[in-house]
């Protein structure tokens, strides 16, 4: 859809009704000490030949391939109908629908995705989706903050198994509200967060955040995690894949009382690669802390007359009511990814997804054992993962993943920026979309590329 | 006209205070108040023991049209907030002055309840406001 803007003849209208003579009089109440007045980063205007140009020569450096990468985005099968039904003109818009009584179809199907989401997270409430993963889990981390009442401490607990991109999406979001991550190592062997060794007395935090699966792929001990957390006074924020939920216990239930937010990314839920976006984030949390929550939330009435209806409620926590005090400025959701992830779980359905989740974990155990029997690749850890593994190399990563990008295989994500002191680490993933021949063509190439 | 009673101590945002007997300030919002905000359907208390300068925010009240921030009428340490109202928070509309109030609080300043508005003053400033 083209951008129309306003002709000249249409803004010296709007000016003259306002009584201004110019665009820039509008701004007069900024003070001219904090306009930055230069954009020097921002290109030069292009001709829409020219972006159509540039955005196809970026899209080729993205050749698809064979893929083994995962590190936080996973390659699914998408049925066909996803895509057909979610770009249907009924569907096809990235907003939330304001007015209720022209948007019955959005407004519950965004109440049907909120309805699935606590199915999977075991918790009470959801809201309507948030941005990506990294954002959903920084504003979990402020919801925590806001919400916990026996903690003032704007502290939280960050295990180094968090993705690493969420880890600095987090800083970058929360530091100026003056609030701290404090990191916790975790176990070289398990590359998981070891219970026993958490410190005795951690000091005083709001929440401790627990992925699960973590970022190498391995399961965390997530009930004593829980509990840790709780014991401390803490909220405890599961940040979690929804495809791993269809086997693992959901954050609801861990530990004795269950997490008090789940969050994650919900790109593998029928949103394709696609060059890393755009794909959104989930937020779910138990009732207790609904009014703490940030984003849209769909609720499920009756009208005059008795019939159901659909409508945006618990507005009052939105900046359009609370200003300054809303309790984000998230004021919008992934509309369209949501009505393509709510599809493909309503496609699915639990089995399906749980036959998704079990077939991934297969294909990566079954990658395991091909891939330790080449000399020079042992894995790195011995605990417990979904569908994501790490194996440590003879030799630098990036050179395998180099090598074996020639022959059209994503080998996987190379961990020697974001850890190293794992040596020559490489994480890879095999969902359900490889088959047996996929893995034994990369063990082929990996084995070429090592000898 | 809204109800605005007489020994009370009213504030520009709204609140009102009564001084008891043993020093502590109970305080609420006016019947003027829950009247332009209409039907309260959340109430957000702040913990015993927590202390508020003059002018903070210390509670919200949520309605079906808005939600308003309470500012602490004086300074002071929250000794007790009224949790009933977190089940019944339609009791503000019903009883303003009475089993609708919020919060009691003890003072710092034993004397800092004199710079408060008087019912008169607070009258002519809800009059005005009703314009």
């Amino acid at each position: 859809m083209p951008f129309i803007p306003h002709t000249t003849a249409e803004i010296q209208e709007m000016l003259g009704a306002l009584g201004v003579d110019s665009i820039d009089q509008l701004f007069d109440e900024i003070p001219a000490a904090l306009r930055h007045g230069r954009l020097d980063n921002v290109p030069t205007r292009m001709s829409e030949m020219d972006v159509s140009r540039l955005m196809r020569d970026r899209a080729s450096l993205d050749r698809g391939g064979l893929c083994f990468l995962g590190a936080g985005a996973y390659e699914h099968h998408i049925p066909a109908a996803v895509w057909e039904l979610a770009t249907r003109g009924e569907f096809y818009s990235a907003y939330t629908p304001y007015q209720a009584e022209a948007s019955q179809g959005t407004l519950q199907l965004l109440y049907e995705f909120q309805s699935m989401m606590t199915q999977l997270t075991g918790l009470d409430v959801s809201n309507a989706s948030l941005y990506d993963g990294g954002s959903a889990l920084a504003e979990a981390i402020l919801m925590a903050v806001r919400a916990n009442r026996k903690s003032k401490s704007k502290r939280i607990l960050m295990p180094r198994t968090v993705h690493p991109l969420y880890r600095k999406v987090v800083h970058a979001i929360v530091k100026n509200q003056g609030i701290t991550a404090t990191e916790l190592d975790y176990d070289r062997n398990g590359g998981h967060i070891d219970p026993a060794s958490l410190p005795a007395d951690p000091g005083d935090f709001a929440a401790l955040v627990i992925p699960q699966p973590n970022f190498f792929g391995v399961l965390e001990e997530v009930d004593a995690l829980t509990d840790w957390a709780h014991q401390h006074q803490a909220l405890a924020i599961a940040c979690v894949n929804p495809t791993s939920l269809a086997l693992l216990k959901p954050p609801g239930s861990w530990g004795q009382h269950g997490a008090d937010i789940a969050c994650g990314e919900g790109q593998p839920l029928g949103i394709p690669l696609s060059s890393g976006g755009p794909y959104f984030g989930f937020l779910c949390c138990k009732q207790d802390y609904v009014r703490q929550m940030p984003g849209r939330i769909i609720g499920k009435t009756t009208d005059l007359d008795g019939k159901t209806g659909f409508v945006l409620t618990l507005q009052a926590r939105e900046q359009h009511i609370r200003r300054s005090k809303a309790t984000s400025n998230i004021c919008t959701n992934q509309g369209l990814m949501t009505t393509a992830a709510t599809i493909y779980m309503s496609l699915l359905g639990p089995a399906g997804l749980e036959t998704v989740a079990a077939n991934s974990h297969a294909n990566t155990q079954l990658l395991k054992q091909k891939l330790t029997a080449i000399k020079g690749v042992t894995p790195m850890f011995n605990r417990p993962e979904f569908h994501e593994t790490v194996f440590q190399l003879n030799g630098p990563a990036q050179d395998v993943i180099a090598q074996l990008a020639m022959q059209n295989i994503l080998a996987g994500f190379n961990l020697a920026d974001d850890y190293p002191e794992l040596g020559h680490a490489l994480l890879v993933c095999a969902t359900e979309t490889k088959t047996e021949q996929d893995i034994d063509q990369y063990a082929a190439a990996l084995a070429r590329a090592l000898s | 006209m809204s109800n605005i009673p007489e020994d009370l101590y009213y504030t520009k945002t709204h609140e009102w205070v009564k001084q008891d007997a043993d020093g502590t300030l109970t305080v609420g919002i006016t019947d003027h108040a829950q009247h332009l905000l209409g039907d309260m359907v959340f109430i957000e208390l702040p913990d015993a023991g927590s202390a508020f300068n003059t002018g903070d925010d210390c509670a919200v009240v949520e309605s079906v049209k808005a939600a308003s921030d309470v500012y602490c009428p004086v300074s002071g340490e929250i000794i007790e907030t009224n949790v009933a109202l977190l089940e019944t928070p339609e009791v503000v509309n019903q009883d303003p002055y009475g089993d609708g109030w919020l919060l009691r609080l003890k003072p710092n300043d034993a004397g800092e309840v004199e710079d408060l508005l008087d019912a008169e003053t607070y009258k002519e400033l809800a009059a005005e406001e009703a314009h």
